[in-house]
């Protein structure tokens, strides 16, 4: 199996001695009924800006989704700034906010503003500085002449920044990223990775989009379930590339 | 637009009007129509509807027709089936008072916006917590199904496209499956999706015979 430029895996000591920043993946598996899909999988993420590329099926998008405990590990533990998934469940989700591949299985609402105010109703934000805080995220992602429109209307890129928004008025720590510029056009694509690119949160992005990683402070190459590679973009990109030629 | 595109944001007297005023009218125009069979009031009631349209909320003629456009096959039926079995009026009285019902309909989404709508049927479900029912969940329930139904009609149309294309000759009936398919995909992706922004923060209210 190749592995190029691999972090060590963190040591197994008890984990309240361990950093409490960051993400940390301990020993984790994963399995759909007979079908092993994570193996003992450690990771400790503690940088700005994190990609996880590799083939379709290889397990990357169950490792995205791990770290906002979409997905629980069937085996090993997850933590998020020390909060384990499986038991600080809500507590993790408040810090990871994550954006799906296809916007519209995320848009909830009828119209544009109405989605966007949906994450703060859950979390029984006030009115005022809920609608506060709709304009101005509405207004930071050129959706305000939109606000009151139907959301099934935009255009494939603007319902990609309506997922966005609707994560990040939120205002979570963290923000993970599932192919977020598989169904885009490529104008919609660099505009999706500026807004990645100007994020101050830490950001996780599963993605197919190699000239997405540029700038990146670290790639994970996932294969069979497994981390085969972990380095810096041009390393790990370049060694990815050869090993699909 | 669709219409299911139902707000039509405007500055007007009957959008500042409060959703639960609105459809409180709404519903006594109901009662009245039924409850007062007669055929002055039918169209009286419709030309106060139009006016209110038109004047109190600003809306077009055409998009007032618009609204008419899905419901005037059956107007005509239900013109045609009096015709046969009543007579002339009866058949004028119910059209112009299903018209009118539709319009007022029309005026009240096209004037309110869908979550205001929705906080109104919310209160209106408060007093179900005391059987351990979140009205929240009604709302999300209602908000959600507007949402879905045109992206559900979207995907419809690209699988019939497909279809078509690879030479399909019934793709109404070959597009059920794939399409059950894709909204169970679409599903599954949508529940991650309200769990990942929150829906499941709020705890189910504790029905009144498990409160101490």
């Amino acid at each position: 199996m190749a592995r190029a430029w691999r972090r060590a895996a963190p040591p197994a000591e008890d984990p309240a001695v361990r950093s409490r920043s960051g993400i940390e993946l301990l020993d984790v598996g994963h399995t759909y009924g007979d079908r092993v899909v994570l193996r003992e999988v450690s990771l400790v993420l503690p940088e700005h800006r994190v990609a996880v590329i590799g083939s379709n099926g290889s397990g990357k998008s169950t490792l995205a989704r791990l770290l906002n405990g979409l997905v629980l590990p069937t085996s090993g533990r997850v933590l998020v700034d020390g909060l384990d998934t499986a038991t600080d469940l809500r507590a993790v989700r408040r810090r990871v906010g994550f954006v799906f591949q296809d916007p519209d299985a995320q848009i909830v609402h009828p119209t544009v503003a109405e989605d966007v105010a949906f994450g703060l109703q859950n979390q029984r934000v006030p009115a005022a500085e809920r609608d506060q805080r709709v304009t101005e995220v509405l207004a930071r992602y050129g959706l305000t002449e939109h606000a009151d429109h139907p959301a099934h209307l935009l255009s494939g890129g603007q319902k990609q920044l309506l997922a966005i928004a609707g994560v990040l008025v939120m205002r979570p720590a963290r923000v993970v990223f599932d192919e977020p510029t598989t169904l885009l056009d490529l104008a919609n694509r660099r505009r999706v990775g500026r807004v990645i690119e100007e994020l101050e949160q830490d950001v996780v992005v599963v993605t197919h989009d190699l000239d997405l990683l540029a700038g990146f402070d670290r790639v994970l190459v996932v294969e069979d379930g497994r981390v085969v590679a972990d380095g810096g973009p041009d390393e790990t990109v370049g060694w990815y590339v050869a090993r699909m030629s | 637009m669709s219409t299911l595109a139902l707000y039509s944001p405007r500055l007007s007297p009957l959008h500042r009007t409060p959703a639960g005023v609105k459809l409180a009218a709404l519903g006594a125009l109901s009662v009245l129509l039924f409850a007062v069979p007669r055929l002055p009031v039918a169209p009286a009631a419709l030309a106060v509807v139009v006016v209110l349209a038109l004047g109190g909320a600003r809306l077009t003629p055409r998009q007032l027709l618009a609204q008419l456009r899905p419901v005037w096959l059956w107007l005509v039926g239900l013109l045609a089936f009096h015709l046969v079995v009543t007579d002339l009026a009866s058949g004028s009285l119910a059209v112009l008072r299903l018209a009118a019902l539709v319009l007022a309909a029309a005026v009240v989404t096209a004037t309110s916006k869908v979550a205001d709508l929705v906080a109104v049927i919310e209160w209106l479900c408060a007093p179900l917590r005391l059987v351990g029912v979140r009205p929240g969940r009604i709302g999300l329930a209602i908000a959600m199904t507007l949402r879905f139904i045109p992206l559900v009609a979207e995907r419809g149309a690209r699988i019939r496209e497909a279809q078509a294309a690879r030479g399909a000759t019934r793709p109404m009936f070959l597009m059920l499956v794939p399409l059950l398919v894709q909204v169970l995909q679409l599903a599954h992706t949508t529940a991650e999706a309200l769990d990942a922004r929150g829906a499941d923060d709020e705890p189910p209210p504790r029905p009144l015979w498990r409160r101490s």
